[in-house]
């Protein structure tokens, strides 16, 4: 045991990285693959963080982004492929590199048992730290998560956005120069949302090297410097969110539907416009259930058209993330 | 690049911050949880004790509670390891998620296992030391010797955890646990000399008796207890030393092979 040595490390004094650290990126993996028997979970992936930047595995369930991060972080070992976390090799290394990376994950496993503070000073200690230390650390680490009044109340009386923000702050005990977070906003609501994402901003703003996953396209969007999205254990797309858009997909939307005509037969909405007229006016159109979705560079004469048919409704809007993500993976259903 | 499950147990004493975590969940709870660790082998001492004490005047020479007090110290050692390392340590690791959450800083799956295993035995030790407290103040036993049954208490904690880590690696839910006492700890604890001398069993059944671990425990504890020094004393330690580590070993491999796919 060489580092760690029971109550003898000293939380460090600064976030981020170090001159020392320039040269080398806080993750790297290259050609990653896993599988689980006959099932190839990861295909080969690529990726390189580099310092101070935010990264998103963007990609539907099942994508094998929580996977990609379990392998990257030493939790399970891959079937092939080269890992390099905080400059260490993983699995080799992985407990050591994890000194230096912080960890929110996807299911909220804070000690119920315990209070806030108790929750913060009991996982100090996991990184050797000494309970003087750590107590000193507490409570910047409870302002940050907005929870200083909470300090002595149990975990049951949080609300879901509470928990979340304790495990952010849980996770920032060592002050990481890299914060790896799993899907961090599911299953909260839009405030709460909101300040997490306002928390990352600030980390990502002083420094910190984040890497997320999520679903969510406008959270991927808001968050990230580069992006890579992820089906069945591939990348598809890496790149700015800006980048990828322009890439991927028209500048514009025009979401067509409604009854066409009014005469309410069937056959008879968008799918039927479309049909006829689409083509006209979109270099690009898909019809999804009731709804046509015409990909324009000038949206004007669609609209123009529009105005005229009884019965259509159309929502216009720029082109997002989601197009994107729509274009390379498919409308069908992940179940 | 895909690590065995069997390779060596990795230890260091970053175990010590996950002792701790238990000891400090442990203290909120320490009153009904001592209570209840002593009530139950107590009225098993007495109720048995007095009650077919009254039945038999003498068991292997001395009066029936006084023999029962060195098996009551065992049992009740190795049930609190038990309960700890399988619900407890179930909790944690499938209910709680307390060992993911562990896993995520610098600690491995290694030191969360010896963590719970000492943390068990440390449970095991209280419950088995009340016992050997009340026996002796009560003077059921003869306190010469009395104070080396403690170091017998710890190993014999160790050695029972490390059997139950194995149960709750495989275990799917609470249920699970039922087979594990009804199908071995219940029937090892009739056959082990916990209520009556195992020489008076048949030659066959013999043979299983000196393979339960538990077993070799008594046949320390009671002379120790009863003021002599026991036999092949190296003999016993060695099985239950034997059991721990192999247990230990088995466990961590199970475990490996559940949580770190």
């Amino acid at each position: 045991m060489t580092d760690a040595v029971l109550g003898t490390a000293a939380v460090p004094s600064s976030s981020g990285h170090s001159a020392a650290d320039e040269g080398r990126a806080p993750l790297t993996i290259r050609a990653l693959t896993k599988r689980y028997g006959d099932t190839q979970v990861i295909a080969g992936i690529d990726i390189e963080l580099r310092h101070g930047e935010c990264f998103t595995l963007l990609g539907p369930n099942g994508a094998g982004k929580t996977t990609t991060l379990r392998c990257a972080l030493g939790l399970t070992a891959a079937t092939s492929g080269r890992i390099t976390l905080t400059g260490l090799p993983v699995p080799e290394r992985a407990r050591e590199a994890r000194m230096r990376v912080g960890i929110v994950p996807q299911l909220d496993n804070l000690d119920p048992d315990f209070t806030c503070a108790e929750n913060l000073l009991v996982y100090g200690r996991y990184f050797g730290f000494r309970d003087a230390d750590i107590a000193a650390r507490i409570p910047e680490l409870l302002a940050f998560a907005g929870l200083e009044s909470k300090r002595d109340e149990r975990i049951q009386t949080l609300s879901g956005g509470m928990k979340r923000r304790l495990t952010l702050a849980r996770a920032l005990v060592n002050r990481p120069e890299l914060l790896v977070l799993d899907e961090p906003t599911t299953g909260l609501d839009p405030q709460a949302r909101h300040l997490i994402w306002d928390r990352l901003k600030r980390l990502i703003r002083d420094g910190t090297t984040v890497l997320l996953t999520t679903h969510f396209m406008d959270e991927a969007e808001r968050l990230s410097d580069r992006l890579a999205i992820l089906d069945t254990g591939r990348i598809l797309t890496q790149g700015s969110p800006r980048q990828l858009i322009t890439a991927h997909v028209e500048p514009q939307v025009v979401e067509v539907y409604g009854d066409w005509g009014g005469t309410g037969r069937p056959g008879g909405g968008a799918e039927a416009w479309a049909e006829r007229h689409a083509t006209a006016f979109a270099r690009r159109f898909e019809v999804s259930g009731e709804t046509a979705f015409c990909y324009v560079t000038d949206a004007a004469p669609l609209i123009a058209h529009l105005e005229s048919q009884p019965g259509l409704r159309y929502l216009h809007r720029p082109a997002n993330l989601e197009d994107v993500f729509l274009r390379l993976t498919g409308r069908e259903l992940r179940d | 690049m895909m690590p065995s499950h069997w390779r060596l147990p990795r230890l260091s004493l970053r175990f010590v911050p996950v002792w701790q975590r238990h000891f400090l969940v442990w203290r909120k709870l320490a009153l009904p949880s001592v209570l209840g660790n002593l009530a139950d082998p107590m009225i098993y001492l007495f109720g048995l004790g007095f009650g077919i004490g009254m039945l038999v005047p003498e068991v292997s020479g001395v009066p029936y509670i006084t023999f029962l007090a060195a098996g009551m110290v065992c049992y009740s050692t190795m049930n609190s390891a038990s309960f700890e390392s399988l619900y407890s340590s179930f909790s944690r690791m499938h209910v709680q998620k307390t060992w993911d959450a562990i896993l995520n800083a610098p600690v491995e799956l290694d030191d969360i296992l010896l963590g719970e295993l000492v943390w068990a035995a440390s449970k095991a030790f209280l419950a088995g030391a009340a016992i050997l407290l009340v026996v002796t103040l009560v003077g059921f036993t003869e306190a010469r010797y009395a104070l080396w049954v403690l170091p017998l208490i710890a190993l014999v904690g160790l050695t029972f955890a490390a059997l139950g880590l194995i149960v709750t690696a495989l275990a799917p839910s609470y249920d699970f646990f039922m087979y594990y006492f009804t199908l071995f700890i219940t029937p090892m604890t009739l056959l082990s000399g916990v209520f009556f001398p195992i020489d008076q069993l048949p030659a066959g059944v013999r043979f299983l008796t000196d393979v339960l671990p538990l077993t070799h425990a008594v046949q320390i504890a009671r002379p120790l207890l009863l003021g002599t020094v026991p036999e092949a004393v190296t003999y016993h330690l060695a099985v239950l030393i034997a059991y721990g580590v192999a247990a230990f070993w088995v466990a961590l491999a199970l475990t490996r092979r559940r949580l770190l796919k």
